[in-house]
């Protein structure tokens, strides 16, 4: 169980990271579905349901939708700057 | 200050901070420790009351009051995203028929969204109207059910989500849910307890009609937490697909 | 000096590592969301209990051995509302593409009328 709880935490800060490091705008919003993703499992071995149905429908589906569209918006007003 | 000098503060601080938390950490009780007097003690009071679902119990009966402020936050924050998202005046609103449609969407994604969109509008359903007893509550079972509703626009395109989703009953339904949070707790005034204690009958554990006022709240806070999601993203969907600068074709 | 503290600790700093550093106002908003998370890892890991379970039940439990539940009804109502506080926050973002042609903070550091 410890090492469960230990490698969770480690999955955790590692795609926390990667979202930081993270430059393309797209990559970004991936990105933070997978980080919503792993702190639900990370709140399920920590015993905590409720916290990881929140993580869930909040950071895997409704943040990167908002992240893509304030980007896609962006890219309407000004299409040259799309790679 | 520069970009440069920003980067030195911050590694300044930073490592202070680092210091800093290392220290607290040393000094908090070790991880895994049994001892939460706080979390036993609420335990019993949830059991007490009737509630299978000690979280629920703590959010919208112990500590009720706490869930009002954070849905004042939510429609706050949902009122200041309309109105920093209005279209001025140099822009207009181009909803005609004959605007550009989205591009088609692959089939597969097509069929896995529309046999999931009633299966997700279940789940969050379920979620609302079950949270005092199994995990779940308002909060969670809404945002699900927004989710549901926007699988029409990611299985298929802005036009087909805009016809089947009117934004003003939306609205309409988010002050509703709001009202009536703030009502049943002043209900509990009117039957001379303190604002937003649970009143109704207690009923017997782990059936649907238990735990007094929890289920009710539960569903005020769920109508809300939808509207306030749905109402939201058409903003921001509204700016991707119908908001237009003049002169534009 | 658990893993689950340091992790907490290393999340906030990251996170503000990228807000110090970023060139685009979306990026800076979703490391500040890397950054909340901290707190919500932090809670969570305050409130765990050795060999225990989740804290709903059943039936009525005759030694209720659970986590601590006061920290997860604190966690699980913010991490909605903090969604909607993003999105307020992506708002301001693409309204200052829209006024100002540029998302790079570096650019947007003058107040305009």
């Amino acid at each position: 169980m410890s090492l469960l709880l230990d490698l969770a935490f480690l999955l955790v800060a590692a795609a926390g990271t990667s979202v930081v490091l993270n430059r393309d705008a797209i990559g970004q919003a991936l990105a933070l579905a997978v980080f919503g993703l792993t702190f639900t499992v990370l709140a399920l071995v920590l015993q905590a349901p409720d916290v990881a149905l929140s993580m869930l429908v909040v950071g895997s589906a409704i943040v990167p939708m908002l992240v893509l569209l304030a980007i896609a918006s962006g890219r309407k007003q000004s299409p040259e700057d799309t790679p | 200050m520069n970009r440069a000098a920003r980067i030195a503060v911050f590694a300044v601080g930073a490592l202070g901070l680092a210091i800093a938390f290392l220290l607290a950490f040393d000094a908090l009780p070790h991880f895994g420790t049994e001892s939460h007097p706080y979390g036993d003690r609420s335990v019993r009071a949830a059991v007490a009351q009737k509630t299978s679902n000690v979280v629920t119990s703590l959010a919208f009966d112990q500590r009720g009051f706490d869930t009002v402020g954070e849905e004042f936050i939510l429609v706050l924050a949902v009122l200041g995203g309309t109105l920093l998202l209005r279209a001025r005046e140099d822009e207009r609103e181009d909803d005609s028929d004959d605007a550009p449609r989205s591009p088609e969407v692959a089939d597969a994604v097509r069929l896995t969204g529309y046999l999931a969109m009633p299966i997700t509008l279940l789940l969050g359903g379920y979620l609302v109207v079950h949270g005092a007893l199994s995990p779940g509550g308002g909060f969670q079972g809404g945002v699900a059910l927004a989710t549901a509703i926007h699988l029409l626009y990611v299985a298929g395109d802005y036009q087909a989500l805009d016809k089947l989703r009117p934004v003003p009953l939306f609205k309409a339904t988010e002050a509703a849910g709001v009202s009536a949070y703030v009502a049943i707790g002043l209900a509990a005034i009117a039957t001379g307890s303190a604002f937003l204690t649970n009143v109704l009958p207690l009923g017997s554990y782990q059936k649907l009609a238990s735990a007094g006022t929890v289920p009710l709240l539960n569903a005020a806070v769920g109508v809300a937490v939808l509207s306030s999601v749905v109402v939201l993203l058409s903003e921001f969907l509204e700016q991707t697909h119908v908001v237009r600068a003049e002169g534009d074709a | 000096m658990t893993v689950g503290y340091v992790v907490a600790g290393w999340l906030f700093l990251i996170g503000v590592y990228g807000i110090v550093v970023s060139r685009d106002l979306v990026h800076s908003i979703v490391c500040l969301s890397v950054a909340q998370s901290s707190t919500y890892v932090l809670l969570l890991a305050v409130g765990y209990r050795d060999h225990a379970t989740a804290p709903v039940f059943g039936d009525i439990p005759s030694n209720p051995h659970v986590v601590d539940p006061v920290v997860q009804s604190l966690v699980f109502t913010d991490i909605v509302v903090s969604a909607t506080v993003t999105a307020l926050l992506l708002a301001l973002a693409v309204q200052a593409k829209k006024r100002a042609g540029t998302r790079n903070p570096d650019d947007l550091s003058e107040l305009r009328g």
